[in-house]
């Protein structure tokens, strides 16, 4: 192959592929090193004063939040039927033999009937997460077999004692206080 | 003469408390502007960053400076045990003198009612500019020199080297005007502007002026006497608490004055349409768009390395403003 036409090629491969050419400005000294100096130094001027006219591109979190996505992975949340307000959870422990972090307390007791918890023959009488060991990998969600327990999307849970982190049964059934916001379809 | 100060010759003398409230009032302008611009300066190098900049303190973080200034007062002047002590706290003491001194030449505004716009009009303008810019280095090398620190009298020995290659090419930049307007005195110099403003027949002095004011003021691209990345801030680095926040002070007040002296000398100075009242105004404004070329400077280039900063001086900005002298000289006698 020519050198010529090793070029040729290559230059088409560089068209077709959308590869954006490295801008190298000339040597200097010379009337090259003038332009060098000032075209150059105008460039970036113009560079810098488009970033101004674009705007801030900052979030500004604790007043904005960034949304995230449906499939987010943050805190867990535990549900009930919608009809008749039972608890899902039927206290199974198959979260807790899934939990690689070993983060996931459950104490099932037997529903009692006339005052029914869950809707199958046992519930959870104890339901403890503790988020400070939890790893956010979703185990637990594909483990159950009633959908009880789904990752939600709040992520911010930081707190200042260790215990505050350990989240009970009614902690997990209750709507977050405040609700992360989801990324629109485009985003 | 009793009661009147016939300081300068400017065909009339204006009597002494006219003075002080002159200078009572631009001392307030200018210092009022000072810390605003240290907040403006922050939030515009956000935005061309695409950031926001400081905005927490206040509305639009505009009481960011009373934060610093208070954080600043209430440090410890420290001072290395091997330091000169006087000329230690001389340092930053000189470079305020100096900022404040030139500001008393920059003119606001005509002769109106026998009271003149401007701190003093000294016959010999720009001169004066010259000598008292200059003492603001002295400000920098004393601090630098006696606070026993090797990155302090590096960022001396920087800022000496930087003075002299600018100095020179900053004064012959300035030549063409003078020599165009037949007068030393700033405010001549403005009169002489009503048709044309300067910065069109002496545009390659405008730009050489304004290169070597961002090295006066020691801003990007010049900043090497601080080089905050290699010399931690050079000859600021011995000092802390309020001597450290005159310097930055300082920094301020010296960018506001070059722009005031290159808005005078290139940009018609007060020129403007409207009336008479606005003429302050105008001033202003060309002084703060004038800094608004620092900001924008100070965002996009980097730091020059030392041997292409004095490269510059001496082999481009020298011979160029020299060069600009010479046809300047020849058009004005021709014509």
């Amino acid at each position: 192959m020519s050198e010529q036409t090793f070029y040729r090629q290559a230059g088409s491969y560089l068209d077709s592929v959308d590869v954006v050419e490295v801008q190298r400005g000339p040597e200097p000294g010379g009337v090259g090193g003038a332009y060098r100096a000032f075209g150059e130094t105008l460039r970036g001027l113009k560079t810098t004063m488009s970033r101004l006219i674009e705007g801030p591109l900052t979030i500004e979190y604790p007043e904005e939040k960034t949304p995230v996505y449906p499939r987010f992975r943050g805190r867990h949340k535990l549900h009930r039927f919608e009809d008749t307000g039972l608890e899902k959870c039927v206290g199974c422990s198959l979260c807790a033999a899934a939990c690689p972090a070993d983060c996931i307390r459950v104490v099932a007791a037997e529903n009692i009937p006339g005052e029914r918890v869950s809707s199958g023959e046992r519930y959870a009488a104890v339901y403890e997460i503790n988020l400070s060991r939890c790893i956010f990998c979703g185990y637990c969600e594909i483990a159950c077999p009633f959908d009880a327990i789904t990752m939600g999307h709040d992520y911010e849970m930081a707190d200042y004692d260790r215990t505050n982190l350990i989240f009970t049964k009614e902690m997990l059934l209750a709507e977050p206080i405040e609700r992360t916001p989801l990324k629109s379809e485009d985003e | 003469m009793t009661g009147l100060l016939p300081l300068a010759d400017t065909q009339f003398a204006e009597s002494i408390w006219i003075m002080i409230a002159k200078s009572i009032v631009i001392f307030a302008v200018i210092f009022a502007i000072l810390p605003i611009l240290t907040v403006v300066e922050r939030k515009l190098i956000g935005r061309f960053q695409h950031r926001y900049g400081p905005n927490r303190v206040g509305p639009f973080g505009l009481l960011q400076p009373l934060a610093d200034v208070g954080k600043l007062i209430s440090k410890e002047s420290f001072r290395p045990q091997n330091a000169i002590s006087t000329l230690f706290i001389l340092g930053p003491l000189l470079p305020v003198l100096s900022g404040v001194l030139a500001l008393a030449i920059i003119p606001w505004g005509d002769v109106k009612n026998g009271v003149g716009f401007y701190g003093i009009d000294v016959p010999i303008g720009i001169l004066y500019f010259f000598a008292v810019g200059s003492i603001a280095f002295y400000g920098l090398l004393l601090g630098g020199w006696s606070s026993g620190s090797k990155y302090s009298l590096l960022g001396a020995m920087r800022s000496a080297a930087q003075l002299i290659s600018y100095e020179v090419s900053m004064g012959l930049a300035l030549l063409g005007v003078i020599m165009m307007s037949g007068s030393l005195s700033l405010v001549d110099i403005v009169r002489a502007q009503d048709g044309v403003w300067y910065i069109a027949p002496q545009i390659v002095g405008f730009l050489i002026f304004m290169l070597a004011g961002f090295a006066e003021t020691n801003r990007t691209p010049f900043d090497m006497p601080e080089a905050d990345a290699e010399l931690v801030q050079g000859f600021m680095t011995e000092y802390g608490g309020m001597r450290f926040g005159s310097f930055l002070l300082v920094e301020y007040m010296e960018i506001l004055v070059v722009s005031g002296i290159a808005a005078a000398m290139f940009l018609g100075g007060w020129m403007g349409p409207g009336p008479g009242w606005l003429d302050p105004i105008w001033m202003l404004l060309k002084m703060l768009a004038l800094v608004f070329v620092f900001i924008w400077v100070r965002a996009t280039l980097p730091r020059l390395r030392y041997d292409q900063l004095m490269t510059l001086g001496w082999k481009v900005l020298l011979p160029l403003a020299t060069l600009n002298v010479l046809v300047t000289a020849i058009l004005v006698v021709v014509t």
